[in-house]
Order: C-alpha cells, then sequence, then structure tokens
C-alpha cells in the first residue's frame, strides 16, 4: 500500500481507477481520461495535487538562501506580497534537480516541489541552508486541490463564498492569497486559467464534494499529463533531469542572468554553455499521419548523424491527433522523422506548446 | 469487475477469438485489456489479404495511455477488418465483443482455437 492524501477515500467512493504514482495511491481517471480532459478545456475539472510537497522557508536569511538555490531571482518578487515564481533548483553541473514554484508570503516564502523527487530535494535544500539563518517547515498535513478550466474561477467562488469572491476577483495570474490554512493560487498544470487551493487535510473531503455537487469534473493523473503536453509544460524525469541542462529544456526563461554578481548554483556551467552555444533544444512535434508519439522514440533531423528522442508524446484530445516534446539537435528545421516501430513517419516541428485556453496555438 | 465472455477462447495477451458459423475466426481485444489500456485513439490493422501464422504481429492498438502489439491466436488469412474503427477508436472500449472486433481470419487449422485459454483460465489469468 502506498502514500493516501486526505482525498483517497473521496477517490475511490467516485469510481477512480487507483494507480502509484511515487509511492502514492492516486486515481489515473475516473471513468474516461479524453472526458475529465475535455472537461478541464471547456468547463472545470479538478485534481487531487496532496501528493506534492509543500516546504516553507522563513528566517532573516530566506530571501539570499533562495536568490542562491534557485536559478530564477526571488527579488523580484520584492515588495509582491502573494507573488509566484516558476524556476529550476540546479546542481552544481547546471543539471536540474527540480521543478518548483516559489511563492512569496511576506515574511518568509513557500515552495511546491514535485513528490517523485522530495527525498532528494529536501536533502540538497536542507544541505544548502547550513550557510544561512533559515528554517525549512515541510507541510504535510496540508491537502491541495488544482481547479482548473474557463469555469474554474466562477465555480470555485460559488464554492468558497462571499468571503474570497472579491480576493479572488483581485487574483492575477501567478499571484496567491493566505488566510489561516487556506492558501489560495492562481496558478496551474494545464494551460488553462484556474486556481490551486491549499487547505487543512480534514476540509479536503468537503471541499472537493462541494466542488463535484457545483459540477467541477474529478480528474486523475491521466488527464493531468495530457493537459499539460498540450500546455507544452515540462515534467521532471521527462523534459529534464539532473543530467539535462535547463537551456535544453525550454526553461532558458527562468533563468535570471541579471545581476551579473548574483551566484546561484549552477551558474558558472549554464555560462559556459550558453557562451559555447547549446548543442540541444526543446521542440513540440506534430504527427499528421495515424499513430502516436511516445516517449522514448528517436527523433532523426536533417543534417546530422546526432539523434533527437521524444520525451513526453500522446494522442492530443483538444487536436486530435499525436503530438509530443522532444530535445533535439539546435540545427532542427521545421520538419523530422520519427522511428515509431520500425517506421520513419514525418513530423511537424513546432515551438513547445500546442493548447492554450482551449485553443490551437500550433 | 470486468466481463470475461464464456462462450470466447482467450490469449494471455488478452486477445479473444470466436469461431462463426462460417468457418471463420473473429478477433478482438478483452474488456479487460480495454479498461487496462484506458481510451483507445488508434487501431492499426492488418490488411485484408495478408496471411498470419499463429502468435504474429496483426497490428497495435494505442490508447491515451499506451501503445500494445496485437497477436493472431490462429494461422490463415486475413478476410475482413473492421473499417468502422477508423473512425470510431473508442468502439474498442464500449463494445470489445461486440462492435469493437478488430479482425477476422479464415483459419488454415482450426484446431488452434484448442491451445487458446478457457473463460475460467482466462479470468485467472487476468486477476494475477
Amino acid at each position: 500500500m502506498g502514500n493516501r492524501t486526505p482525498l483517497y477515500d473521496t477517490h475511490v467512493a467516485m469510481g477512480g481507477k487507483m494507480v502509484d504514482f511515487g509511492g502514492w495511491d492516486m486515481p489515473l481517471n475516473y471513468g474516461s481520461q479524453l472526458e475529465e480532459h475535455n472537461k478541464v478545456r471547456t468547463a472545470a475539472g479538478m485534481f487531487d495535487v496532496s501528493h506534492m510537497t509543500v516546504v516553507d522557508i522563513d528566517g532573516d536569511g530566506a530571501r539570499d538562501y533562495l536568490r542562491y538555490l534557485l536559478a530564477n531571482d526571488v527579488a523580484k518578487l520584492d515588495g509582491k506580497p502573494g507573488k509566484a515564481l516558476y524556476t529550476g533548483m540546479l546542481n552544481e553541473r547546471g543539471g536540474v534537480i527540480d521543478d518548483l514554484i516559489v511563492y512569496f508570503r511576506d515574511p518568509g516564502y513557500r515552495v511546491v516541489v514535485n513528490c517523485a523527487t522530495r527525498e532528494k530535494d529536501l536533502a540538497w535544500m536542507e544541505q544548502q541552508a547550513q550557510n544561512f539563518s533559515v528554517t525549512l517547515t515541510e507541510r504535510p498535513t496540508l491537502a491541495m486541490v488544482a481547479v482548473q478550466g474557463p469555469e474554474a474561477l466562477e465555480k470555485a467562488k460559488a464554492v468558497l463564498g462571499i468571503e474570497w469572491t472579491a480576493i479572488i476577483d483581485d487574483l492575477k495570474i501567478f499571484e496567491s492569497v493566505a488566510r489561516g490554512d487556506w492558501f489560495v493560487a492562481r496558478t496551474g498544470y494545464t494551460g488553462e486559467d484556474g486556481l490551486e487551493i491549499m487547505l487543512a487535510a480534514e476540509d479536503a473531503p468537503g471541499f472537493w464534494q462541494a466542488l463535484a455537487d457545483a459540477g467541477v469534473a474529478p480528474c486523475g493523473l491521466g488527464a493531468r499529463d495530457t493537459l499539460r503536453l498540450e500546455a507544452g509544460m515540462n515534467l521532471y524525469g521527462h523534459e529534464m533531469d539532473d543530467d539535462t541542462s535547463p537551456l535544453a529544456a525550454n526553461m532558458g526563461w527562468t533563468i535570471a542572468w541579471q545581476p551579473e554578481e548574483r551566484d546561484f548554483i549552477g551558474r558558472k556551467p549554464l555560462e559556459q554553455e550558453k557562451a559555447a552555444g547549446p548543442k540541444e533544444k526543446l521542440v513540440g512535434l506534430v504527427l499528421e499521419e495515424r499513430g502516436v508519439l511516445r516517449a522514448g522514440q528517436p527523433v532523426v533531423v536533417d543534417g546530422t548523424e546526432e539523434r533527437g528522442i521524444i520525451t513526453s508524446g500522446t494522442f492530443s484530445p483538444t487536436l486530435g491527433y499525436s503530438i509530443a516534446l522532444a530535445r533535439v539537435p539546435v540545427t532542427v528545421g521545421d520538419s523530422a522523422q520519427v522511428e515509431i516501430r520500425k517506421k520513419l513517419m514525418p513530423v511537424k516541428v513546432v515551438k513547445p506548446c500546442f493548447v492554450r485556453n482551449g485553443k490551437s496555438v500550433i | 469487475m470486468s466481463e470475461i465472455r464464456s462462450e470466447l477462447k482467450y490469449l494471455s495477451s488478452h486477445e479473444w477469438a470466436r469461431l462463426e458459423e462460417d468457418g471463420t475466426v473473429t478477433v478482438g481485444i478483452s474488456d479487460h485489456a480495454q479498461d487496462a489500456l484506458g481510451d483507445v485513439v488508434y487501431v492499426e490493422l492488418p490488411e485484408v489479404g495478408t496471411t498470419l501464422a499463429a502468435g504474429d504481429e496483426a497490428g497495435v492498438v494505442e490508447s491515451v495511455k499506451a501503445a500494445s502489439d496485437i497477436y493472431s491466436p490462429v494461422s490463415g488469412e486475413v478476410v475482413a477488418i473492421n473499417e468502422d474503427l477508423e473512425d470510431a477508436p473508442e468502439t474498442v472500449n464500449g463494445s470489445p465483443y461486440d462492435d469493437g472486433w478488430f479482425f477476422r481470419v479464415k483459419p488454415s487449422d482450426v484446431s488452434e482455437l484448442d491451445n487458446m485459454l478457457d473463460a475460467d483460465a482466462y479470468r485467472e489469468e487476468a486477476e494475477d
């Protein structure tokens, strides 16, 4: 038996097909992954993301610590309480230990890291904290629910009640508000508008049920993966890992090179890589023929013997054909070929983002 | 619990086979298999006229989750394929034993069906 979130019994009662995910028993779907996916693109769906790891970072040295620990710069959050920042946490070789969101709580910060990388992340964060005046406090008793889709804010407001309505109306994208144990952020992993809501474990089943009664569809990890892939969002262990540079994972925009005097872990190897010119980049692939692109399939690019590789692939429910993210030689043009079951299939090469706010952006 | 039909024969790789009155054998995948795969989005079928040996790869079923090879349980010539699956692959999820059939073979040795699992034996395999 794996770890269970405070919503485990609720998932089972609602017909969730439970599978192991990073040591957690999580719902893969509640019947049809495609229907759940489409619900998020056209109305509202919700995901239990309580398995993710929440760590609060407090103390006089918190800001300096995070400016050293993270490739993006939390100084961008100064004077903006509630504001969130997406960033990589890199090792000394410039590889990605994890990707995470850091929220400015003023005072202090909250970070949300992946569950599959929890132990190495916490060990690394503790190790780096030795030289700073900070305390790290994991918050395992919090549950987290993501409500996503064009109707997500409206439905969430109806359930949260009058005291939250004005707050959510004022909440901009990538901002958060805390009230007691409740923490509401306008973030997500689907390419749609929506909220990620942290709350006390004991409040989670009632909140989930109230959202379901308001017409928000329970969605499993299957739909979460196809939604994030359509949105061109990275998944740790696929698009990046300890041996992959953020520059080869479409995360260049998350590296704060300025100010030059800020030393962050991984800066030197990344500067060298940038000066030499990265050899690989992350692109999107579109298969116009019938078939489905899958992670691990080799990508053949004109003019080089070097092969690329698909890091994530799926059938896109919104577009009706297969899409993928792939790490390929930077010389790639606007077409390539993918080897599927020993056959070479032609694919279009596009920017690594396929769907935003319900619409194709290819 | 998934449905396992008692009148059909099965492979441990989750194909079913049914001997029709005209002597041909219809092949599809079990309810257990479609449930494990999740939403089916694409089915690649053999061409009519292809000669298959028992155990040959005859096609591929792709779901939102994974690709899975389809094996022919019997030797013979492919005499029909379910062309409706091209536009409606989800039929495999909704009706795995009826409208969601894959292909039909004119068997060269009908006794090969005896090598397959009966419903009880398949149920034991599927539950493991």
